[in-house]
């Protein structure tokens, strides 16, 4: 506890270094919480544990930048846009796209999916095709949509698991040297013909439609080549793409942890302060209870808390604060009692100031330096618990922190898989982040207490 | 001491206790109606549907009734009789969990969960206190050296890990890259097996050494920082100007002054190890108190949850009291001022 202004905590706080780097640290993630909140929309932070809304993204990919780094080129998961052209003659509208894919990479894509919107009357038939960079032409797939009298809009995911490409495939098992039956579709399509190696060089996916009478028009259609490679920070098992769940967990890790700690602090400190200055009988009986939340084991309780009340994440704040306020507690009422004795409160006491009054305005302002100090350093271990709990699968569906995120890889057994992009950043920014308060902290406690400092 | 234990106690039935009703009552319906469809010849004995279901009913209620139940789980009569069973060590029949001799007794399950606990942590503490005084001392006898900084630097670093995420880590390195360790920590083999032991320390090896990566700097700090406090006293002034060794008063003088605090710690950071077991036995999948109360809790097996709560507050609390007692032994002053 010492006299210093805001100035001179100021001054003083720019001369440490590691103070500094916790403060760049911590404007780096609210700049890092900005671009999230910014750049991708609540509905799909929101969708984050809905299947449905992934099924168009790779599984457990490996993030982009890999390939950067690695001889062999993992296939990146790529979405394709047609480059339609219409031919007319008589009745018949033949459209037909292409897809055009310039495959580089060392390793087959796991599979494929044409996704298309159409808005027909009458028939329509499709035939999807693919042409090789040796010029062999395969044709997977040809199908009809079902007869319609009136304009109808038509959705459909077609798979490269579908059974007629599996059996279109199968009859061109001529041209291949090798027994194609036991290979997946994407290994045979991309594969060299004389032996089941990487074929290198520019795929054309070709899909032809044909409709009776001019009204047809393919509203909207893609081709997702899946990849074992995506985005900034890859996929999980789920699909879910990692840097959405990375972006948004920022601003709710320092939201749990700012609000944790400044609650916890505010509480404590009003509470030993009162303590402290009461003294006596209030005091035992307040010092006795805190004794009590000290005691109490903390992990089992929060736990049983989430099972039973509710695992919303205000309320996991509100638990997370009623077992860190006793610390601050016990120091704020030792240091009260010695403001206490000081002249000036007294003085205030006998002109006849309210309890109350002199509390917060005599003894609490005094406290302030070390009530910051406290703040930075409650952060990481808000943030860590919270983790924690989310990580034992108590944490808010609706809020996907980065415990969250580790304990989907622990159920899927990440770590044992090597899907070390699911598990190292998480983790990673749980621990910068909580270093950065606790640089800022040590930096403020040594400030306030310069016997620390040694 | 007792009060909180009871307080705990209290809180944890009354966390509980309307969930543990309704899975009672649950339990009795479906209890009832089994033994009635099995035996055949009472519903036959029913024409009427309406009053074979009022049959039902009654035989629920009489049920109830005779177990209590029918007075709520907050009654005085009923929270003091749960109490006293709890305090007794009975702590009922599991609901799910069974241990892995196959008793589904909650106190045979704590029984068979809580050495591994024990050996798991108190091993893990025992290595930090060790390379943690050691390395502490060692600092504080050069403040400003080389080992000093890396100490006081690798303490803050370390402390601001999650135990779990090294785990996760560990078994990435060292179960996926290298495969030198099991990814799990339980021992495939049955514990009959005389090879179980060395099974058991073989699957420790990668907790244990996570806990300790994780611990140990925190520990050199807080010793260091003792040390510094006591190398400034007068003795060991006076030590040093009658001519005795550095090391010899750093390791043999210094360190015994300075071992009050740091038994109280080593008694609560084991006891409070023991509460961050639940996460890290989890990541692991230790055999051990962690893991059966996160079972416990996936499942909602209540008798299982409050009685390793109850045995976790005790532990906790019994080595707070030994931590007392122990800084009576050390430090003389303590003790005759009471």
């Amino acid at each position: 506890m010492s006299d210093l202004s805001i100035g001179e905590i100021r001054h003083e706080f720019t001369k440490n270094v590691l103070g500094l780097i916790g403060v760049g640290i911590i404007v780096m993630l609210v700049i890092i919480s900005m671009i999230a909140v910014i750049t991708i929309p609540v509905s799909t932070f929101q969708e984050w544990n809905n299947p449905e809304k992934w099924i168009t993204y790779p599984k457990t990919s490996v993030p982009i930048w890999v390939n950067y780094f690695t001889a062999e080129k993992i296939p990146e998961h790529e979405i394709l846009l047609p480059h339609i052209s219409y031919t007319n003659s008589d009745n018949i509208q033949l459209t037909s796209e292409q897809f055009l894919v310039n495959f580089e990479f060392d390793d087959f894509p796991s599979d494929f999916v044409y996704e298309f919107e159409v808005k027909y009357s009458n028939s329509y038939l499709i035939s999807l095709n693919v042409l090789r960079p040796d010029g062999l032409m395969l044709n997977l797939l040809t199908t009809t949509l079902p007869f319609s009298e009136n304009e109808t809009v038509y959705k459909q995911r077609i798979f490269s698991t579908d059974e007629m490409i599996k059996k279109n495939i199968s009859m061109k098992s001529e041209y291949f040297a090798f027994d194609i039956s036991e290979k997946t579709i994407t290994d045979v399509i991309f594969s060299d013909v004389s032996q089941n190696n990487i074929l290198k060089g520019d795929y054309v996916f070709v899909v032809d439609t044909y409709g009776i009478k001019k009204l047809n028009e393919n509203v909207n259609s893609r081709i997702i080549l899946g990849g074992k490679a995506f985005g900034l920070m890859g996929t999980d098992e789920l699909r879910r793409d990692l840097a959405v769940g990375l972006l948004w967990g920022t601003p709710l890790a320092l939201f749990i942890g700012v609000s944790v700690a400044i609650g916890s602090v505010v509480v404590g400190l009003i509470y030993g302060v009162y303590s402290g200055y009461k003294g006596k009988k209030t005091d035992e009986t307040m010092m006795r209870f805190n004794d009590v939340i000290y005691a109490l084991p903390a992990l089992p309780f929060l736990i049983i808390l989430a099972v039973t009340i509710s695992n919303s994440i205000f309320l996991m704040i509100g638990f997370l604060m009623i077992f860190s306020w006793v610390g601050v507690a016990k120091v704020s009422r030792s240091m009260s009692l010695q403001i206490k004795t000081r002249q000036y409160v007294e003085a205030a006491k006998i002109m006849g100031q309210k309890d109350s009054k002199i509390i917060f305005r005599h003894i609490i302002p005094q406290l302030l330096p070390y009530a910051f100090a406290s703040i930075a350093i409650s952060v990481p271990a808000a943030i860590t618990t919270e983790a924690g709990l989310s990580f034992l699968g108590l944490g808010d569906p609706a809020f996907p922190t980065w415990g969250q995120i580790l304990h989907d890889a622990n159920t899927y057994g990440a770590a044992a898989q090597g899907f070390w992009w699911w598990i190292v950043p998480p983790g990673l920014l749980i621990a910068v982040t909580g270093l950065a308060f606790v640089f800022i902290g040590n930096a403020l406690d040594s400030i306030v207490n310069p016997k620390l400092k040694r | 001491m007792f009060g909180v234990l009871m307080i705990t106690l209290l809180l944890t039935i009354a966390l509980v206790g309307s969930n543990m009703d309704t899975i009672l009552k649950q339990g009795i319906v479906f209890q009832v109606r089994s033994e009635i469809t099995d035996n055949p010849s009472i519903s036959k004995s029913f024409t009427n549907p309406e009053d074979f279901e009022k049959f039902i009913q009654q035989k629920i209620d009489e049920r109830i009734n005779t177990l209590g139940l029918d007075t709520p789980w907050y009654s005085p009569q009923r929270i003091g009789y749960t109490m006293l069973k709890i305090m007794m060590l009975d702590f009922g029949n599991a609901t799910f969990l069974t241990s892995d001799a196959g008793s589904s007794n909650v106190g045979d399950i704590l029984l068979e969960k809580i050495p591994k606990t024990v050996l798991l942590f108190t091993t893990a503490t025992i290595i930090i206190s060790i390379i943690g005084i050691l390395l502490g001392a060692a600092s504080s006898n050069k403040i400003g050296s080389k080992t000093d900084r890396i100490t006081s630097v690798f303490a803050v670093i370390s402390s601001s890990f999650p135990v779990w995420w090294i785990g996760m880590l560990m078994i990435f390195v060292f179960a996926f890259m290298y495969q030198i360790f099991p990814a799990r920590a339980t021992p495939d083999i049955e514990p009959s097996d005389p090879t179980y032991i060395f099974s058991l320390l073989y699957h420790m090896t990668l907790p244990v050494i996570t806990i300790v990566l994780i611990g140990f700097g925190s520990w050199a700090y807080l010793v260091r920082n003792f040390m510094v406090g006591v190398m400034q006293e007068d003795f060991i002034t006076a030590k040093k100007t009658m001519g005795i060794s550095k090391k010899k008063i750093i390791y043999k003088h210094a360190l015994k002054n300075a071992a009050p605090p740091i038994v109280t710690i080593l008694a609560l950071s084991l006891s409070g190890s023991l509460g961050g077991a639940i996460i890290t036995e989890a990541v692991f999948d230790w055999p051990g108190m962690g893991r059966l109360y996160f079972e416990a809790i996936s499942v909602m097996d209540l008798p299982v949850i409050i009685g390793s709560t109850y045995i976790l507050t005790v532990i906790f609390l019994i080595s707070i009291f030994v931590a007392d007692l122990l800084y009576g032994y050390f430090d003389p002053r303590v003790r005759t001022s009471v």
